[in-house]
Protein backbone atom coordinates (compact mmCIF):
# COMPACT_ATOMS: atom_id res chain seq x y z
CA UNK A 1 0.00 0.00 0.00
CA UNK A 2 2.99 2.28 0.38
CA UNK A 3 2.87 2.88 -3.34
CA UNK A 4 -0.52 4.48 -2.95
CA UNK A 5 0.71 7.04 -0.46
CA UNK A 6 3.87 8.49 -1.89
CA UNK A 7 4.92 10.10 -5.13
CA UNK A 8 7.35 8.36 -7.46
CA UNK A 9 10.40 10.60 -7.06
CA UNK A 10 12.86 7.94 -8.15
CA UNK A 11 12.47 8.60 -11.87
CA UNK A 12 12.53 12.36 -11.20
CA UNK A 13 15.80 11.99 -9.26
CA UNK A 14 17.33 9.90 -12.03
CA UNK A 15 16.45 12.39 -14.73
CA UNK A 16 17.44 15.37 -12.56
CA UNK A 17 20.93 14.00 -11.92
CA UNK A 18 21.38 13.00 -15.56
CA UNK A 19 20.42 16.53 -16.61
CA UNK A 20 23.57 17.78 -14.91
CA UNK A 21 25.70 14.97 -16.37
CA UNK A 22 24.44 15.42 -19.94
CA UNK A 23 24.63 19.18 -19.55
CA UNK A 24 28.36 18.88 -18.90
CA UNK A 25 28.86 16.40 -21.75
CA UNK A 26 26.84 18.41 -24.30
CA UNK A 27 28.40 21.75 -23.39
CA UNK A 28 31.89 20.24 -23.36
CA UNK A 29 31.39 19.04 -26.94
CA UNK A 30 30.11 22.55 -27.72
CA UNK A 31 33.29 24.09 -26.31
CA UNK A 32 35.40 21.63 -28.31
CA UNK A 33 33.75 22.52 -31.62
CA UNK A 34 33.88 26.22 -30.77
CA UNK A 35 37.63 25.75 -30.26
CA UNK A 36 37.88 23.89 -33.58
CA UNK A 37 36.41 26.89 -35.39
CA UNK A 38 39.15 29.08 -33.90
CA UNK A 39 41.92 26.46 -34.13
CA UNK A 40 40.93 24.10 -36.98
CA UNK A 41 43.90 21.80 -36.35
CA UNK A 42 42.07 20.58 -33.22
CA UNK A 43 40.30 17.90 -35.25
CA UNK A 44 43.71 16.13 -35.37
CA UNK A 45 42.86 14.93 -38.89
CA UNK A 46 40.69 12.24 -37.30
CA UNK A 47 37.38 11.72 -39.12
CA UNK A 48 35.31 11.17 -35.97
CA UNK A 49 36.67 14.33 -34.37
CA UNK A 50 35.71 16.59 -37.25
CA UNK A 51 33.34 19.49 -36.77
CA UNK A 52 30.79 17.96 -39.12
CA UNK A 53 30.39 14.88 -36.92
CA UNK A 54 30.72 16.52 -33.51
CA UNK A 55 28.31 19.34 -34.24
CA UNK A 56 25.20 17.08 -34.37
CA UNK A 57 26.53 15.37 -31.26
CA UNK A 58 26.61 18.75 -29.50
CA UNK A 59 23.14 19.86 -30.63
CA UNK A 60 21.50 16.53 -29.87
CA UNK A 61 23.24 16.24 -26.50
CA UNK A 62 22.25 19.68 -25.27
CA UNK A 63 18.71 19.62 -26.70
CA UNK A 64 17.59 16.03 -26.19
CA UNK A 65 19.95 14.74 -23.48
CA UNK A 66 20.33 17.84 -21.27
CA UNK A 67 17.08 19.63 -22.13
CA UNK A 68 15.19 16.36 -22.53
CA UNK A 69 16.26 15.01 -19.16
CA UNK A 70 15.33 18.31 -17.51
CA UNK A 71 11.90 18.11 -19.12
CA UNK A 72 11.34 14.47 -18.15
CA UNK A 73 12.35 15.26 -14.56
CA UNK A 74 10.17 18.35 -14.19
CA UNK A 75 7.15 17.12 -16.17
CA UNK A 76 7.00 13.84 -14.24
CA UNK A 77 7.39 15.76 -10.96
CA UNK A 78 4.83 18.44 -11.77
CA UNK A 79 2.24 15.99 -13.11
CA UNK A 80 2.33 14.10 -9.80
CA UNK A 81 2.38 17.19 -7.58
CA UNK A 82 -0.46 19.00 -9.34
CA UNK A 83 -2.63 15.89 -9.85
CA UNK A 84 -2.07 14.62 -6.30
CA UNK A 85 -1.47 11.12 -7.58
CA UNK A 86 1.49 8.78 -8.10
CA UNK A 87 2.64 7.99 -11.65
CA UNK A 88 0.49 5.19 -13.04
CA UNK A 89 3.38 2.75 -13.37
CA UNK A 90 6.84 2.57 -11.80
CA UNK A 91 7.94 0.04 -14.42
CA UNK A 92 6.91 2.27 -17.28
CA UNK A 93 8.74 5.18 -15.62
CA UNK A 94 11.90 3.07 -15.37
CA UNK A 95 11.50 2.06 -19.02
CA UNK A 96 11.25 5.71 -20.09
CA UNK A 97 14.39 6.59 -18.12
CA UNK A 98 16.57 3.71 -19.31
CA UNK A 99 15.18 3.87 -22.85
CA UNK A 100 16.05 7.54 -23.12
CA UNK A 101 19.56 6.97 -21.74
CA UNK A 102 20.10 4.20 -24.29
CA UNK A 103 19.02 6.51 -27.11
CA UNK A 104 21.51 9.15 -25.91
CA UNK A 105 24.35 6.62 -25.79
CA UNK A 106 23.46 5.35 -29.27
CA UNK A 107 23.49 8.93 -30.55
CA UNK A 108 26.91 9.49 -28.97
CA UNK A 109 28.24 6.42 -30.78
CA UNK A 110 26.62 6.84 -34.20
CA UNK A 111 27.26 10.56 -34.81
CA UNK A 112 31.07 10.40 -34.51
CA UNK A 113 30.96 7.34 -36.81
CA UNK A 114 29.24 9.50 -39.39
CA UNK A 115 25.95 7.59 -39.29
CA UNK A 116 23.37 10.30 -39.88
CA UNK A 117 20.21 11.02 -41.85
CA UNK A 118 21.61 14.59 -42.15
CA UNK A 119 18.37 16.33 -41.19
CA UNK A 120 19.16 19.05 -38.68
CA UNK A 121 18.10 18.09 -35.11
CA UNK A 122 16.75 14.81 -36.56
CA UNK A 123 20.08 13.25 -37.50
CA UNK A 124 19.47 9.94 -35.75
CA UNK A 125 19.18 7.06 -38.23
CA UNK A 126 16.03 5.02 -38.62
CA UNK A 127 16.62 2.17 -36.10
CA UNK A 128 17.19 4.75 -33.35
CA UNK A 129 14.20 6.76 -34.61
CA UNK A 130 12.04 3.68 -34.04
CA UNK A 131 13.40 3.35 -30.49
CA UNK A 132 12.64 7.04 -29.86
CA UNK A 133 9.06 6.40 -30.99
CA UNK A 134 8.60 3.52 -28.54
CA UNK A 135 10.05 5.45 -25.59
CA UNK A 136 8.03 8.54 -26.46
CA UNK A 137 4.77 6.59 -26.59
CA UNK A 138 5.60 5.09 -23.18
CA UNK A 139 6.24 8.61 -21.86
CA UNK A 140 2.91 9.82 -23.29
CA UNK A 141 1.04 6.93 -21.64
CA UNK A 142 2.80 7.65 -18.35
CA UNK A 143 2.03 11.37 -18.47
CA UNK A 144 -1.54 11.37 -19.78
CA UNK A 145 -2.43 8.23 -17.81
CA UNK A 146 -1.42 10.03 -14.63
CA UNK A 147 -3.50 13.08 -15.55
CA UNK A 148 -6.49 10.81 -16.15
CA UNK A 149 -6.20 9.45 -12.62
CA UNK A 150 -5.87 12.90 -11.03
CA UNK A 151 -7.50 13.74 -7.71
CA UNK A 152 -7.68 17.45 -8.43
CA UNK A 153 -10.50 19.12 -10.40
CA UNK A 154 -8.38 21.29 -12.68
CA UNK A 155 -5.47 20.43 -14.98
CA UNK A 156 -2.87 23.05 -14.06
CA UNK A 157 -1.61 25.20 -16.96
CA UNK A 158 1.93 23.75 -16.80
CA UNK A 159 0.47 20.36 -17.71
CA UNK A 160 -1.26 21.84 -20.75
CA UNK A 161 2.08 23.05 -22.03
CA UNK A 162 3.75 19.70 -21.32
CA UNK A 163 0.82 17.87 -22.95
CA UNK A 164 1.06 19.97 -26.12
CA UNK A 165 4.80 19.31 -26.19
CA UNK A 166 4.42 15.54 -25.88
CA UNK A 167 1.75 15.30 -28.60
CA UNK A 168 3.48 17.65 -31.01
CA UNK A 169 6.91 16.06 -30.67
CA UNK A 170 5.32 12.68 -31.47
CA UNK A 171 3.75 14.14 -34.61
CA UNK A 172 6.91 15.97 -35.71
CA UNK A 173 9.12 12.96 -35.12
CA UNK A 174 6.92 10.63 -37.15
CA UNK A 175 6.38 12.95 -40.10
CA UNK A 176 9.92 14.29 -40.48
CA UNK A 177 11.58 10.91 -40.02
CA UNK A 178 9.54 9.15 -42.69
CA UNK A 179 12.48 7.56 -44.47
CA UNK A 180 13.38 4.50 -46.50
CA UNK A 181 16.38 2.41 -45.42
CA UNK A 182 18.58 1.98 -48.48
CA UNK A 183 19.00 -1.66 -47.41
CA UNK A 184 15.74 -2.14 -49.31
CA UNK A 185 17.76 -1.42 -52.46
CA UNK A 186 20.77 -3.48 -51.47
CA UNK A 187 22.57 -0.72 -49.53
CA UNK A 188 23.59 -0.24 -45.90
CA UNK A 189 21.29 -1.08 -42.99
CA UNK A 190 22.36 2.10 -41.28
CA UNK A 191 21.43 4.61 -43.90
CA UNK A 192 18.15 5.93 -45.19
CA UNK A 193 16.68 8.57 -47.45
CA UNK A 194 13.74 10.84 -46.78
CA UNK A 195 10.50 9.90 -48.52
CA UNK A 196 9.91 13.55 -49.50
CA UNK A 197 11.36 15.11 -52.65
CA UNK A 198 13.28 18.41 -52.97
CA UNK A 199 11.61 21.56 -51.70
CA UNK A 200 8.88 19.52 -49.96
CA UNK A 201 11.55 17.73 -47.97
CA UNK A 202 13.07 21.08 -47.02
CA UNK A 203 9.68 22.38 -45.90
CA UNK A 204 8.91 19.25 -43.85
CA UNK A 205 12.36 19.49 -42.27
CA UNK A 206 11.87 23.11 -41.18
CA UNK A 207 8.29 22.56 -40.14
CA UNK A 208 9.92 19.98 -37.86
CA UNK A 209 12.91 22.15 -37.01
CA UNK A 210 10.99 25.22 -36.01
CA UNK A 211 8.40 23.30 -34.04
CA UNK A 212 11.18 21.48 -32.24
CA UNK A 213 12.12 25.00 -31.13
CA UNK A 214 8.48 25.91 -30.53
CA UNK A 215 7.33 22.86 -28.65
CA UNK A 216 10.44 21.17 -27.29
CA UNK A 217 12.49 24.26 -26.43
CA UNK A 218 9.62 26.65 -25.74
CA UNK A 219 6.23 25.17 -24.79
CA UNK A 220 7.71 22.49 -22.56
CA UNK A 221 10.06 24.89 -20.77
CA UNK A 222 7.12 27.28 -20.33
CA UNK A 223 5.44 24.41 -18.49
CA UNK A 224 8.49 24.33 -16.23
CA UNK A 225 8.29 28.10 -15.83
CA UNK A 226 4.58 28.10 -14.91
CA UNK A 227 5.30 25.77 -12.02
CA UNK A 228 8.69 26.77 -10.68
CA UNK A 229 8.44 30.57 -10.97
CA UNK A 230 5.26 30.79 -8.85
CA UNK A 231 6.63 28.14 -6.50
CA UNK A 232 9.95 29.89 -5.97
CA UNK A 233 8.30 33.31 -5.71
CA UNK A 234 5.81 31.88 -3.22
CA UNK A 235 2.85 33.44 -5.00
CA UNK A 236 0.46 32.28 -7.73
CA UNK A 237 1.14 33.17 -11.34
CA UNK A 238 0.45 36.85 -12.19
CA UNK A 239 -2.58 36.08 -14.35
CA UNK A 240 -3.93 32.60 -14.80
CA UNK A 241 -6.33 33.95 -17.44
CA UNK A 242 -3.44 35.32 -19.44
CA UNK A 243 -1.75 31.92 -19.20
CA UNK A 244 -4.80 30.32 -20.83
CA UNK A 245 -4.76 32.79 -23.74
CA UNK A 246 -0.95 32.43 -23.87
CA UNK A 247 -1.27 28.66 -24.27
CA UNK A 248 -3.83 28.59 -27.07
CA UNK A 249 -2.31 31.51 -28.99
CA UNK A 250 1.24 30.13 -28.75
CA UNK A 251 0.51 26.58 -29.86
CA UNK A 252 -1.72 27.58 -32.76
CA UNK A 253 0.76 30.15 -34.09
CA UNK A 254 4.04 28.25 -33.80
CA UNK A 255 2.94 25.52 -36.23
CA UNK A 256 3.13 27.91 -39.21
CA UNK A 257 6.38 29.77 -38.64
CA UNK A 258 8.76 27.15 -40.10
CA UNK A 259 9.11 28.58 -43.64
CA UNK A 260 11.18 31.51 -42.31
CA UNK A 261 14.11 29.07 -42.30
CA UNK A 262 13.79 28.88 -46.09
CA UNK A 263 13.61 32.52 -47.22
CA UNK A 264 14.91 33.08 -50.75
CA UNK A 265 15.03 29.37 -51.54
CA UNK A 266 13.08 27.15 -53.96
CA UNK A 267 10.16 27.27 -51.51
CA UNK A 268 7.17 29.10 -53.10
CA UNK A 269 7.11 32.83 -52.30
CA UNK A 270 3.67 32.75 -50.69
CA UNK A 271 4.86 30.07 -48.24
CA UNK A 272 7.84 32.21 -47.29
CA UNK A 273 5.57 35.21 -46.69
CA UNK A 274 3.18 33.08 -44.64
CA UNK A 275 6.06 31.91 -42.46
CA UNK A 276 7.26 35.47 -42.02
CA UNK A 277 3.82 36.78 -41.02
CA UNK A 278 3.21 33.99 -38.52
CA UNK A 279 6.66 34.56 -37.06
CA UNK A 280 5.79 38.21 -36.51
CA UNK A 281 2.47 37.30 -34.89
CA UNK A 282 4.39 34.99 -32.55
CA UNK A 283 5.83 38.00 -30.75
CA UNK A 284 2.47 38.59 -29.04
CA UNK A 285 1.94 35.21 -27.30
CA UNK A 286 5.67 34.94 -26.54
CA UNK A 287 5.77 38.26 -24.77
CA UNK A 288 2.42 37.57 -23.10
CA UNK A 289 4.02 34.52 -21.49
CA UNK A 290 7.20 36.34 -20.58
CA UNK A 291 5.30 39.20 -18.94
CA UNK A 292 3.11 36.71 -17.09
CA UNK A 293 6.18 35.00 -15.68
CA UNK A 294 8.10 38.12 -14.72
CA UNK A 295 5.06 39.92 -13.27
CA UNK A 296 4.48 36.96 -10.96
CA UNK A 297 7.17 38.65 -8.90
CA UNK A 298 5.30 41.94 -8.72
CA UNK A 299 5.15 42.97 -5.09
CA UNK A 300 7.99 40.59 -4.24
CA UNK A 301 10.84 42.03 -6.27
CA UNK A 302 13.01 42.17 -3.16
CA UNK A 303 13.30 38.38 -3.35
CA UNK A 304 15.57 38.78 -6.38
CA UNK A 305 18.19 40.31 -4.11
CA UNK A 306 18.42 37.30 -1.84
CA UNK A 307 17.33 34.31 -3.91
CA UNK A 308 19.80 33.27 -6.63
CA UNK A 309 17.39 30.55 -7.85
CA UNK A 310 14.75 33.15 -8.55
CA UNK A 311 17.41 35.20 -10.31
CA UNK A 312 18.12 32.28 -12.66
CA UNK A 313 14.41 31.95 -13.42
CA UNK A 314 13.72 35.62 -13.99
CA UNK A 315 16.84 36.23 -16.07
CA UNK A 316 15.87 33.20 -18.17
CA UNK A 317 12.57 34.93 -18.89
CA UNK A 318 14.43 38.10 -19.87
CA UNK A 319 16.51 36.10 -22.36
CA UNK A 320 13.28 34.47 -23.55
CA UNK A 321 11.84 37.92 -24.19
CA UNK A 322 14.99 39.00 -26.01
CA UNK A 323 15.18 36.01 -28.29
CA UNK A 324 11.46 36.02 -29.06
CA UNK A 325 11.83 39.64 -30.14
CA UNK A 326 14.93 38.87 -32.16
CA UNK A 327 13.37 35.80 -33.83
CA UNK A 328 10.40 37.55 -35.45
CA UNK A 329 12.71 40.38 -36.50
CA UNK A 330 15.10 37.93 -38.20
CA UNK A 331 12.12 36.27 -39.90
CA UNK A 332 11.39 39.47 -41.82
CA UNK A 333 12.63 38.77 -45.33
CA UNK A 334 14.73 41.91 -45.69
CA UNK A 335 16.43 41.35 -42.32
CA UNK A 336 16.87 37.68 -43.13
CA UNK A 337 18.63 38.69 -46.32
CA UNK A 338 21.43 39.97 -44.11
CA UNK A 339 21.25 37.52 -41.21
CA UNK A 340 20.66 34.18 -42.89
CA UNK A 341 23.55 31.68 -42.93
CA UNK A 342 25.60 33.97 -40.70
CA UNK A 343 26.71 33.68 -37.06
CA UNK A 344 23.82 35.95 -36.12
CA UNK A 345 21.60 32.86 -36.33
CA UNK A 346 24.01 30.98 -34.09
CA UNK A 347 23.93 33.86 -31.60
CA UNK A 348 20.12 33.93 -31.70
CA UNK A 349 19.85 30.21 -31.08
CA UNK A 350 22.21 30.39 -28.11
CA UNK A 351 20.49 33.36 -26.57
CA UNK A 352 17.43 31.11 -26.55
CA UNK A 353 19.15 27.84 -25.71
CA UNK A 354 21.60 29.07 -23.06
CA UNK A 355 19.80 32.16 -21.83
CA UNK A 356 16.29 30.77 -21.76
CA UNK A 357 16.27 26.96 -21.87
CA UNK A 358 19.40 26.23 -19.85
CA UNK A 359 18.83 28.95 -17.27
CA UNK A 360 15.20 28.05 -16.58
CA UNK A 361 16.24 24.38 -16.32
CA UNK A 362 19.12 25.12 -13.97
CA UNK A 363 16.97 27.37 -11.79
CA UNK A 364 14.24 24.75 -11.64
CA UNK A 365 16.72 21.99 -10.80
CA UNK A 366 18.22 24.02 -7.96
CA UNK A 367 14.68 24.32 -6.58
CA UNK A 368 13.79 20.68 -7.27
CA UNK A 369 16.84 18.65 -6.25
CA UNK A 370 16.74 19.43 -2.50
CA UNK A 371 13.06 18.40 -2.40
CA UNK A 372 13.87 15.05 -4.00
CA UNK A 373 16.49 14.32 -1.37
CA UNK A 374 14.65 15.60 1.68
CA UNK A 375 16.82 18.69 2.09
CA UNK A 376 15.76 22.24 2.87
CA UNK A 377 17.92 23.68 0.16
CA UNK A 378 21.05 23.23 -1.92
CA UNK A 379 24.38 22.67 -0.16
CA UNK A 380 25.55 26.19 -0.97
CA UNK A 381 23.42 29.15 -1.96
CA UNK A 382 26.63 31.12 -2.50
CA UNK A 383 27.71 28.66 -5.21
CA UNK A 384 24.35 29.05 -6.97
CA UNK A 385 25.05 32.77 -7.01
CA UNK A 386 28.56 32.21 -8.42
CA UNK A 387 27.09 29.87 -11.05
CA UNK A 388 24.53 32.52 -11.96
CA UNK A 389 27.14 35.21 -12.59
CA UNK A 390 29.64 32.95 -14.37
CA UNK A 391 26.92 31.68 -16.68
CA UNK A 392 25.34 35.07 -17.34
CA UNK A 393 28.70 36.57 -18.30
CA UNK A 394 29.44 33.52 -20.46
CA UNK A 395 26.13 33.82 -22.31
CA UNK A 396 26.61 37.54 -22.90
CA UNK A 397 30.13 36.92 -24.28
CA UNK A 398 28.73 34.24 -26.54
CA UNK A 399 25.77 36.10 -28.00
CA UNK A 400 27.44 39.51 -28.27
CA UNK A 401 30.38 38.06 -30.21
CA UNK A 402 28.07 36.16 -32.55
CA UNK A 403 25.90 39.21 -33.19
CA UNK A 404 28.86 41.31 -34.22
CA UNK A 405 30.43 38.51 -36.20
CA UNK A 406 27.12 37.69 -37.91
CA UNK A 407 26.39 41.22 -39.03
CA UNK A 408 29.98 41.61 -40.19
CA UNK A 409 29.75 38.38 -42.17
CA UNK A 410 26.44 39.40 -43.75
CA UNK A 411 27.81 42.79 -44.76
CA UNK A 412 31.02 41.30 -46.19
CA UNK A 413 29.14 38.71 -48.23
CA UNK A 414 26.80 41.23 -49.79
CA UNK A 415 29.40 43.93 -50.51
CA UNK A 416 29.93 44.48 -54.25
CA UNK A 417 32.30 46.68 -56.21
CA UNK A 418 31.14 49.24 -58.76
CA UNK A 419 31.61 46.71 -61.54
CA UNK A 420 29.36 44.15 -59.78
CA UNK A 421 32.10 41.81 -58.58
CA UNK A 422 32.24 40.72 -54.92
CA UNK A 423 34.38 42.93 -52.70
CA UNK A 424 35.47 40.10 -50.42
CA UNK A 425 36.27 36.47 -51.06
CA UNK A 426 34.65 33.96 -48.70
CA UNK A 427 37.98 33.21 -47.07
CA UNK A 428 38.42 36.88 -46.20
CA UNK A 429 35.15 36.75 -44.27
CA UNK A 430 36.32 33.61 -42.45
CA UNK A 431 39.52 35.37 -41.48
CA UNK A 432 37.55 38.30 -40.10
CA UNK A 433 35.68 35.91 -37.77
CA UNK A 434 38.71 34.74 -35.80
CA UNK A 435 38.58 37.22 -32.89
CA UNK A 436 34.86 36.61 -32.46
CA UNK A 437 35.31 32.86 -32.50
CA UNK A 438 37.81 33.28 -29.69
CA UNK A 439 35.38 35.34 -27.58
CA UNK A 440 32.63 32.81 -28.29
CA UNK A 441 34.96 30.04 -27.12
CA UNK A 442 35.61 31.98 -23.89
CA UNK A 443 31.88 32.43 -23.33
CA UNK A 444 31.33 28.71 -23.84
CA UNK A 445 34.10 27.88 -21.36
CA UNK A 446 32.44 30.10 -18.73
CA UNK A 447 29.09 28.37 -19.24
CA UNK A 448 30.81 24.99 -18.90
CA UNK A 449 32.63 26.09 -15.74
CA UNK A 450 29.23 27.06 -14.35
CA UNK A 451 27.98 23.53 -15.00
CA UNK A 452 30.92 22.08 -13.07
CA UNK A 453 30.12 24.40 -10.15
CA UNK A 454 26.56 23.09 -10.30
CA UNK A 455 27.72 19.49 -10.39
CA UNK A 456 29.83 20.05 -7.25
CA UNK A 457 26.92 21.74 -5.47
CA UNK A 458 24.53 18.96 -6.45
CA UNK A 459 27.02 16.32 -5.35
CA UNK A 460 27.43 17.93 -1.93
CA UNK A 461 23.64 18.21 -1.61
CA UNK A 462 22.79 14.62 -2.43
CA UNK A 463 25.91 12.69 -1.36
CA UNK A 464 24.83 11.79 2.16
CA UNK A 465 21.16 12.62 1.80
CA UNK A 466 18.50 9.94 1.78
CA UNK A 467 16.22 9.88 -1.26
CA UNK A 468 12.86 11.31 -0.22
CA UNK A 469 9.45 10.30 -1.50
CA UNK A 470 6.87 12.80 -0.33
CA UNK A 471 3.47 11.65 0.84
CA UNK A 472 0.50 12.43 -1.34
CA UNK A 473 -1.82 14.85 0.48
CA UNK A 474 -5.24 13.54 1.42
CA UNK A 475 -8.10 14.70 -0.78
CA UNK A 476 -9.31 17.99 0.66
CA UNK A 477 -12.51 18.44 -1.26
CA UNK B 1 -16.22 30.78 -54.66
CA UNK B 2 -12.54 30.82 -55.43
CA UNK B 3 -9.48 30.07 -53.35
CA UNK B 4 -9.21 33.62 -52.03
CA UNK B 5 -12.65 33.40 -50.41
CA UNK B 6 -11.45 30.29 -48.64
CA UNK B 7 -8.40 32.20 -47.38
CA UNK B 8 -10.59 35.02 -46.10
CA UNK B 9 -12.94 32.66 -44.32
CA UNK B 10 -10.06 30.79 -42.69
CA UNK B 11 -8.58 34.04 -41.39
CA UNK B 12 -11.99 35.04 -40.03
CA UNK B 13 -12.47 31.67 -38.33
CA UNK B 14 -9.03 31.87 -36.73
CA UNK B 15 -9.85 35.34 -35.42
CA UNK B 16 -13.20 34.19 -34.03
CA UNK B 17 -11.49 31.23 -32.32
CA UNK B 18 -8.96 33.58 -30.73
CA UNK B 19 -11.62 35.99 -29.52
CA UNK B 20 -13.62 33.06 -28.14
CA UNK B 21 -10.63 31.93 -26.08
CA UNK B 22 -10.07 35.46 -24.76
CA UNK B 23 -13.77 35.86 -23.96
CA UNK B 24 -13.82 32.52 -22.14
CA UNK B 25 -10.60 33.17 -20.22
CA UNK B 26 -11.63 36.64 -19.07
CA UNK B 27 -15.34 35.97 -18.43
CA UNK B 28 -16.32 36.49 -14.79
CA UNK B 29 -17.74 32.96 -14.75
CA UNK B 30 -14.27 31.47 -15.10
CA UNK B 31 -12.59 33.75 -12.56
CA UNK B 32 -13.06 31.67 -9.43
CA UNK B 33 -12.09 28.45 -11.14
CA UNK B 34 -8.90 29.96 -12.53
CA UNK B 35 -8.00 31.61 -9.22
CA UNK B 36 -8.33 28.24 -7.53
CA UNK B 37 -6.22 26.61 -10.22
CA UNK B 38 -3.50 29.23 -9.86
CA UNK B 39 -3.33 28.55 -6.12
CA UNK B 40 -3.62 24.79 -6.44
CA UNK B 41 0.14 24.26 -6.75
CA UNK B 42 0.60 25.34 -3.15
CA UNK B 43 -0.42 22.50 -0.91
CA UNK B 44 -0.64 22.72 2.85
CA UNK B 45 2.98 23.15 3.75
CA UNK B 46 3.79 25.39 0.81
CA UNK B 47 0.54 27.27 1.29
CA UNK B 48 1.74 28.44 4.70
CA UNK B 49 4.96 29.66 3.16
CA UNK B 50 2.93 31.50 0.57
CA UNK B 51 0.61 33.09 3.13
CA UNK B 52 3.63 34.16 5.14
CA UNK B 53 5.22 35.79 2.11
CA UNK B 54 2.00 37.57 1.18
CA UNK B 55 1.72 38.96 4.70
CA UNK B 56 5.28 40.11 4.51
CA UNK B 57 4.51 42.02 1.33
CA UNK B 58 1.27 43.47 2.66
CA UNK B 59 3.05 45.08 5.57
Amino acid sequence: MQNQQTYNYKVVRQFAIMTVVWGIVGMLVGVIIAAQLRWPELNFDTPWLTFSRLRPLHTNAVIFAFGGSALFATSLYIVQRTCHVRLISDKLAAFVFWGWQLIIVLAAITFPLGITSSKEYAELEWPIDLLVTVVWVAYAILFFGTIMKRKTPHIYVALWFFGAYILTIALLHLVNNAELPIALYGGSWLQSYSVYPGAIDAMVQWWYGHNAVGFFLTAAFLGMMYYFVPMQAGRPVYSYRLSVVHFWALISTYMWAGPHHLHYTALPDWTQSLGMVFSLILLAPSWGGMINGIMTLSGAWHKLRTDPILRFLIVSLSFYGMSTFEGPMMAIKTVNELSHYTDWTVGHVHSGALGWVAMVSIGSLYALIPKLFGRDGMYSSKLIDVHFWVMTIGVVFYIASMWISGVLQGLMWRAVNADGTLTYSFVESVEAMYPFYFVRFLGGVLVLVGMFIMAYNVWKTVADAKPANDAIPAVAH
Amino acid sequence: MDYNDFRGITTLLAMIAFLAVVWWAYSSRSKRRFDNAANSIFDTEEKQLHDASVKEVDK
